[in-house]
This record gives C-alpha cells, sequence and structure tokens, in this order.
C-alpha cells in the first residue's frame, strides 16, 4: 500500500516536470524573449542588458531550473501584452474561474445525482423519456451553441438573465467573489448550465445505469422482502453502492470543467483566466499561455492523482488486488 | 440471383455482404449517410451551387446587409433564400463555402491524426520494448488533458512561431496540424493493441522466416488487419474533429475571417441575435449540427457494426 502510494507519487512528480519543461520550451523558444519585451527601438546595450538580467546565456538546463523555481515561488515572468506580471494577471482573474467551476460542478453532481436516481426508480415515466432524450441531445450539441442558445431564450427573447459579465462583485481580502451579490448571482446562472449540462448528462446516465444494475441484485430484493420502505431501499441499500464510480468520474470531470470554461468564459465574457488563455492564444501572448499550461496542467495532475488515491481508499478491492499483484 | 459468385465481382459480393445487409436495415444509418453525402456534395460542388461567390468583394451590396430569409430587401428588392448576413453576402452561399472549410479542415485532421497515431501504435505494438513504454507514456499524459486545450495550445505556439503576416494565410494549416496532433492517442491505442495480438499469429513468424524486414511486416502484413477498427475510430473522430475545429473558429483561434468556416460563421452570428437578425446564427448552427451529428451517428452505427467489442 505504502508503495503504490509512493510509486504514483514519483510518478506524478515526473508528469509534473514534464508539464513544466513543455511550457518552459514554449516560454523560452516561442518568439524572442528579448525581442517581445523591448521593441524595435531597443540598442544592442539595452538587450544585452535584458539578456544578462533573464540569464538567457546561462546554459539551458539552468534556465529550466529557474525557470521551475520562479513558478513555485509564484513568478511566471511578464506579459508581452499588457506589460504585467503574469503571476497578476493570474490572481485577479482565478477566483472568477474557480468559482464558474465550482458553482457548475455542485450543479453537475447534486442535478445528475437526483436525475439519475429518479429515471432508475421511475424507468416508464414521463419525465422519464423527457431527460433521458434531453441528455442525449444535450451530449450530441457542441458545447458553444448551447451557450449561444442559453443566451438567445434566456437572456435575448426572455430577458430573464444577463448575458456576459459577472455583474457586481464583492472584494473579500484576496478574493473577489460575485456569489454574494443578486446581480453576481444572476449572471452566474446561465454559464455554470452552459459549463455543467454536459457532466450533469454524463453523472445521470452513470447513476442511473449503475442504479438499475444494483437494484437487481439479490441483496435489494432480500431488503424488500424485510419490509423495508421502499425509500429506504432506494436511499439506504442501493444509493449507497453506486457512488464509487460517481465519485471518479466526477473528480476526472472536475478538470474537464477548468478546461471547458475557455470556452464558457469566450462565450459570456466572464473575467476568468479561460478568457486571459484565449486573448493570449489570439496576441501570442507566450508568458501567459506558458503560466496558463502550467497552472492547468498542474491542477489536471494533482486531480488525477487524488481521484487514483481516493479509489484506494473507498475500494477495498483494488487495494487487496493491488497488493497482490505485487507480492507475485 | 442465379449469377455464379466468380462472376459477381467485387462489387457484387459487396452488394451481398452482412455489411450492406445490415446498413438496408437501420434507418439512422440510412438517413445520417444521405445527410453526410449530401452535405459532402454541396460543400465539393460550392462553387456551382452557390448563387454569389461570398469572397467576391465586388459582388458584396452593402445595401443588401441584414435581408431575412425569402423576403424582398427593403433597398433592392433583392430576395435571398436563406438571407444575408451584415454585410450583404448571401448566407446560403457562405455556408456552402464554411462548410467545405469545415469537411475539409475535419477531414485533413483526421487523416494527420491516423497517420501519425497508426505508425506510432504498429511501431509501439511491433517492437515492444522501452520504445513501446515511451510511445504510450506520452499517450497516457496527453489524454490527461482534453484534446481541445491540446489544440488551442497548438495553435497559439504555432502561430508564435510564424510570421505575423503569415498568420491568416497560414491559419488553415496550423488549424489541421493543432486538431490532427490532438486526436491521435485513440488510433495509436487501438492499433497498437491488434498489432500485439497479429504479431503472435504465424503468418507474421513466416514472414519474419523468409526474412521479410520489420517496416515491410508492419506495413505490409499487419497493417491490413487493423483496417476495421482504424475505420470506426476515423469517422467518430472525424466528428470530434468537425466540431474542435468550429469550436476554435468560434472563439476567434480558427478559421481566418477570409476564409470563414462555419463555426466562424456562428461567431459572427452571435452578435446580431440582440438586435433579432436570428437567422445569420441559425442556419449555419443548423448546418454544423446535422454534419456534426449525422458523422456522429454513422460513427457509432459502424462501430456496432464492425466491432462490437470496441463498445
Amino acid at each position: 500500500m505504502v508503495y503504490i502510494v509512493l510509486h504514483r507519487l514519483v510518478q506524478t512528480v515526473v508528469v509534473l516536470l514534464l508539464v513544466a519543461l513543455v511550457s518552459f520550451s514554449i516560454f523560452r523558444f516561442v518568439g524572442d524573449p528579448v525581442d517581445n519585451l523591448l521593441g524595435q527601438e531597443a540598442t544592442v546595450a539595452d538587450r544585452q542588458a535584458l539578456t544578462e538580467r533573464l540569464g538567457l546565456d546561462d546554459s539551458i538546463p539552468e534556465q529550466y531550473l529557474r525557470f521551475v523555481g520562479n513558478a513555485l515561488s509564484g513568478d511566471f515572468g511578464v506579459s508581452y501584452r499588457t506589460a504585467e506580471p503574469v503571476a497578476a494577471l493570474i490572481a485577479e482573474r482565478l477566483p472568477a474561474t474557480l468559482e464558474l467551476a465550482l458553482v457548475s460542478a455542485v450543479m453537475a453532481i447534486v442535478l445528475g445525482i437526483v436525475f439519475g436516481i429518479y429515471t432508475a426508480i421511475n424507468r416508464r415515466g414521463f419525465l422519464t423519456h423527457f431527460l433521458m432524450w434531453g441528455s442525449l441531445i444535450g451530449v450530441s450539441l457542441p458545447t458553444f451553441l448551447i451557450g449561444v442558445l442559453l443566451i438567445w431564450v434566456f437572456a435575448v427573447e426572455l430577458g430573464w438573465l444577463p448575458s456576459f459579465g459577472r455583474g457586481e462583485t464583492v472584494q473579500i481580502g484576496f478574493w473577489r467573489t460575485g456569489l454574494l451579490t443578486s446581480s453576481g448571482l444572476q449572471s452566474i446562472i446561465l454559464p455554470a448550465i452552459m459549463l455543467g449540462l454536459y457532466q450533469m448528462t454524463l453523472i445521470m446516465r452513470l447513476v442511473r445505469s449503475q442504479m438499475l444494475e444494483v437494484l437487481r441484485q439479490d441483496f435489494i430484493r432480500f431488503t424488500r422482502a424485510r419490509g423495508l420502505p421502499e425509500r429506504s431501499v432506494n436511499f439506504g441499500h442501493a444509493l449507497k453502492n453506486t457512488l464509487v464510480p460517481v465519485i471518479t468520474v466526477a473528480g476526472l470531470q472536475l478538470g474537464s470543467i477548468i478546461a471547458f470554461a475557455i470556452i464558457t468564459e469566450t462565450v459570456f465574457q466572464w473575467p476568468g483566466v479561460g478568457l486571459m488563455f484565449i486573448n493570449a492564444v489570439y496576441f501570442v501572448d507566450i508568458p501567459v499561455m506558458s503560466a496558463y499550461l502550467l497552472l492547468v496542467g498542474t491542477l489536471f495532475v494533482l486531480i488525477n492523482l487524488v481521484v487514483d488515491l481516493l479509489y484506494f481508499a473507498i475500494d477495498p478491492r483494488i487495494r487487496d488486488g493491488q497488493l497482490k499483484g505485487h507480492s507475485q | 440471383m442465379n449469377i455464379p459468385d466468380h462472376e459477381k465481382g467485387v462489387f457484387g459480393k459487396f452488394l451481398e455482404s452482412d455489411f450492406v445487409y445490415a446498413f438496408k436495415k437501420s434507418p439512422v444509418a440510412i438517413i445520417s449517410f444521405l445527410v453526410v453525402i449530401l452535405l459532402i456534395i454541396a460543400a465539393l460542388f460550392a462553387a456551382f451551387i452557390a448563387p454569389t461567390n461570398p469572397f467576391e468583394p465586388a459582388s458584396l451590396n452593402l445595401m443588401n446587409g441584414f435581408t431575412p430569409p425569402m423576403a424582398a430587401n427593403q433597398y433592392t428588392g433583392e430576395t435571398f433564400f436563406l438571407g444575408t448576413d451584415d454585410q450583404g453576402r448571401d448566407l446560403f452561399s457562405a455556408i456552402l463555402y464554411g462548410l467545405r472549410v469545415s469537411l475539409f479542415v475535419g477531414v485533413s485532421a483526421v487523416g494527420l491524426a491516423m497517420t501519425i497515431g497508426v505508425t506510432l501504435g504498429l511501431v509501439a505494438g511491433y517492437m515492444g520494448g522501452w520504445v513501446d513504454t515511451l510511445i504510450m507514456r506520452i499517450a497516457d499524459i496527453q489524454v490527461t488533458f482534453p484534446s481541445i486545450l491540446i489544440a488551442m495550445l497548438i495553435f497559439g505556439v504555432s502561430r508564435g512561431l510564424i510570421a505575423p503576416d503569415l498568420r491568416d494565410e497560414l491559419a488553415i494549416a496550423v488549424l489541421i496540424v493543432a486538431i490532427g496532433l490532438s486526436e491521435w492517442v485513440q488510433f495509436a491505442r487501438t492499433v497498437r493493441g491488434t498489432t500485439m495480438v497479429e504479431k503472435e499469429k504465424e503468418y507474421v513468424l513466416a514472414g519474419r522466416m523468409i526474412g521479410l524486414g520489420r517496416i515491410q511486416i508492419m506495413a505490409k502484413h499487419i497493417f491490413p488487419n487493423v483496417l476495421g477498427p482504424i475505420l470506426v475510430i476515423s469517422t467518430i473522430t472525424l466528428a470530434l474533429a468537425i466540431i474542435a475545429e468550429a469550436t476554435l473558429s468560434f472563439l476567434g483561434v480558427g478559421a481566418p475571417p477570409t476564409e470563414p468556416s462555419l463555426g466562424t460563421l456562428i461567431r459572427i452570428g452571435q452578435n446580431y441575435i440582440f438586435s433579432g437578425e436570428w437567422w445569420i446564427l441559425l442556419f449555419p448552427s443548423i448546418t454544423l449540427l446535422s454534419l456534426a451529428l449525422s458523422v456522429n451517428l454513422l460513427g457509432d452505427w459502424l462501430r456496432d457494426t464492425l466491432n462490437p467489442r470496441l463498445k
């Protein structure tokens, strides 16, 4: 057990260093940093001074190590476009993205589980057919079209909800939140639906198929035979046994939510890191791209690690199976 | 009916195969196949079908801007089947040309992904050892990240490497490379699996006995045996690639304004839903949707029919 966890940790560190290597290569070799920072009127002496200050004369491995060290201490260089430190840009915009991701993840998980249970218990109901067909269409539609459709219906035609931005925000310490004002709450509804819809349908279908499988098993028949009320059979016994795969999938989907936030943020002009990344791609702002890759890459790798470890912790069968595999 | 087998020819045998039988029995497959064929023909012959050339600035009349579908323009009296956009461009023509860009990028990207994936898959499966470990580890790491994110990153890096005045000109090529490189893993994994099974079979052993080289065995003898799964994955990947292209173009980091794809048209249309010009958004969206959906359904059907195990 300890061996597996250690093995997994070492693996994670290696992958993280690889991600850092890719992001360092982008930072160092795509476009000339000196050209980009100084512009065309710079003198040779200026260029020489900057090259020395950035340490571009050192060997590549040295530069890589310094890049990793800087990143660890929160220094991601300076944006070519706005000349602000990238770390400050990210710190300013990260709360917006995290709030959006959190709200849509909670929505996807709660609604996904509720709808999943409902469609598994009432297999022939009208609402079940509606949800199953709706989820099929939801999965086939490209995400950005869903967003545009939401804006069209709820912002333009019905005029119920705002179509862009975060609404009013409140500063609490270093965190600027939109969840405490009514305009902020209204603004987050449509983007959260767009971002969470795919994950919701995924979780709903997963919960439904797991529930159906569990409900067929003998121990459920036995709880029924014991005369337990239907509610206790469904929620006390069946649901508990469906949640392990749901946790894994939900955890892994958290990464996709962060990545797909790029699309949502662009559609709704949500001032988060995704919008920052798209603008960086558009204007070829290399340090911002490299920092975003490093940030999101780290997040992905860590999420994967946590899900893997959770899997070990939750399901004793995997734990034992792995142990046997190693002792052989 | 009574023609002996040897006189039927390849095509005749194909028409009597289980594959065609299953196809005839599936309305979903027939309909989506027809839609895909129709859209491909429309894209190929866009220049002949389209009433106007939407990229010929001389033929555009700004007075025709925002003409609703099937209605006469209030200034010029001209009528357009699907209406016009802000520049007075005939939307029907723009969609046909946009469809061509979308399909071209999608098919080329899948071609690239397939070439890379199949080659690496064959090499990994046949050689085994550290080559296999290296290739599959890279694949493992890549699938951790959503492919759209990887495509965006490759697109951004390529833009950084290209001189600014060439960026629009090369945008389509860059888009193909970005999407192609983000979708190769599925090909490599499947081909590797099949290759590992195939390489233990006697015909490969026989090939080695008579002194055939590794490359010859892989390309000429193992490759034909992995074609079935490749066809299935190509179709499913095509749907993904078309949506990826549309997404990137919609976000403004894809097809250039001079060569708008369906995604670009939707991006333009999105600006006008606030002022009530719904058709500029609706018709490109419907076209994209029918294309992506029918390719997807066709892929699902192919998977179930050709190789139920891939499910």
